[in-house]
């Protein structure tokens, strides 16, 4: 059996609300709160990036496994803001928590399903055999550029899982992959901020590409929405998913528990993966996830997950991400959000 | 500022809290030559759990240049519970809430970036728990 056997996730404790950004541009937040379903997201503090989070994701998940972190022979980092635009930041996480330096370590980029794409790679490693864990992780410190609709929802967290054939707590039972050259939001090289194609983000892209993957998925494990008691996709705001969901025959009560974007935002490649860890915190023996990411440009990946009895000797040895979410908080109000993403201008 | 090689050489004690025990008993992070009381010169390797409170503290208002966009932050001495004192920033809190006495735990953050261009650096800061 491979699968998860080890997952943690992290969310910085400052807080912006949606109302504080739609004060500063003078935005319906009505209409804003209707159309994204989004109340507040998660802001990095000043000393957070992806490497920061990774690595806090990552102590969660080693904690759950119960492993000795140097039997990990693989780890990937999947994120749109690695720190660096040349140096790795895996390198960085094998050190801090005492990994390698007998590993393979590589930072992955795939929009936001790099984290999804770290998880695949890792839980390949496993299943052919090259080694005996592997760790794939998805985590971001989004941008989005002043006044754009995209600072609404781009967000800071991340979630690690590690892979591995003993004492799993979620087997994989099926994998698939979807993905085609789609222009619908990009970063190039020396730009701060990403650009998007509007509404061409939706039906073309995030769509697309989710129920093209999550029908095959279906098709090729010969299940039905019904059978799982939880599934979770990218979450770029609260409609898409739900709307994606609801499209392959899932119920808003299957949906619910890995619903993050609400409160935290879209963490990018740490969306889906975060939701993910949400709903491995209150899984029981035997239920099934089903799980589709998104990364524009484009592509999905796409899990289905079914939890062991070892799930529940695991649960509360690291904290659950909805307690983060709700946990300690600190709100910014626009001007310091503004610093804290570096959206001023300062000496160097 | 630190340089590259210096920040590298400094990576298990930053990273990882690998401190030292003195045959004295005394635990010292980062590392030294000599224990702390002059009396003894061997030690083993421990790494610290990372557990510890608040001996003091003060708000910093006006810093060095690297650490300007941090202001006002919080520095303190902790003391591990396997005895180690060290000085951290603690984050993630209101100042109202720290604490002559009051439980942290020591985590990973950036420290600070050598300009715009230069390295980043790495290692622990403390929270409230």
């Amino acid at each position: 059996m491979v699968g998860i056997v080890g997952y943690g996730a992290y969310v910085p404790a400052f807080r912006i609300k949606a109302s504080t950004i739609a004060d500063q541009w003078g935005d319906d937040i009505v209409a804003i709160e209707r159309g994204l379903l989004m109340k507040e997201k998660t802001v990095p503090g000043k000393d957070e990036d992806t490497i920061t989070i990774s690595v806090a994701a990552a102590k969660n998940a080693v904690k759950r496994a119960g492993i000795d972190p140097q039997k990990i022979g693989a780890v990937y980092i999947g994120s749109e803001s690695h720190p660096y635009a040349v140096k790795p930041s895996g390198t960085v996480l094998v050190d801090a928590l005492g990994i390698g330096p007998n590993v393979h370590v590589a930072d992955f980029e795939f929009a936001c399903k790099a984290g999804s794409e770290a998880m695949f790679v890792a839980y390949s490693h496993v299943k052919s055999g090259n080694m005996d864990y592997a760790m794939g992780i998805g985590s971001d410190t989004s941008q989005g550029a002043p006044g754009d609709a995209l600072e609404y929802s781009a967000s800071a967290g991340g979630a690690a899982f590690i892979f591995g054939k003993d004492n799993v707590i979620a087997e994989v039972l099926h994998t698939y992959s979807y993905t085609s050259d789609t222009a619908d939001f990009w970063r190039r090289e020396y730009q701060h901020y990403p650009r998007h194609g509007g509404r061409f983000t939706g039906e073309p892209a995030y769509f697309k590409h989710i129920l093209g993957c999550g029908k095959t998925l279906l098709e090729k494990s010969k299940m039905k929405a019904s059978d799982f008691a939880y599934a979770v996709f990218h979450m770029p705001n609260g409609k898409f998913p739900l709307k994606a969901g609801e499209i392959l025959g899932f119920k808003k009560e299957q949906m619910e528990q890995g619903w993050l974007v609400n409160i935290m935002g879209n963490t990018y490649s740490g969306s889906s993966p975060t939701g993910l860890t949400a709903i491995l915190d209150v899984i029981k023996p035997g239920e099934k996830v089903f799980m589709v990411s998104f990364g524009s440009g484009a592509g999905s990946d796409g899990f289905i997950f079914k939890a062991t009895p070892r799930i529940t000797q695991v649960q509360n040895k690291a904290p659950k991400t909805r307690d983060m979410l709700n946990g300690k908080k600190i709100y910014l109000d626009y001007g310091k959000y503004a610093a804290f993403r570096r959206k001023i201008k300062f000496l160097e | 500022m630190a340089i590259s090689p210096r920040y590298t050489r400094e990576i298990p004690h930053r990273y990882r809290l690998e401190a030292q025990q003195f045959e004295c008993g005394a635990v010292t992070l980062p590392n030294r030559y000599i224990c702390p009381d002059n009396c003894c010169k061997k030690s083993k390797k421990i790494t610290l759990k990372g557990k510890g409170k608040i001996l003091t503290y003060t708000i910093i208002y006006i810093a060095s240049d690297q650490y300007t966009r941090a202001t006002p932050f919080a520095v303190a001495v902790i003391e591990t519970e396997e005895g180690a004192r060290l000085t951290a920033q603690v984050v993630d809190c209101n100042f109202d809430d720290l604490k002559i006495g009051a439980k942290v735990e020591l985590i990973f953050r950036k420290i600070m970036e050598e300009g715009a261009s230069g390295i980043i650096n790495y290692g622990y800061k403390a929270i409230l728990v």
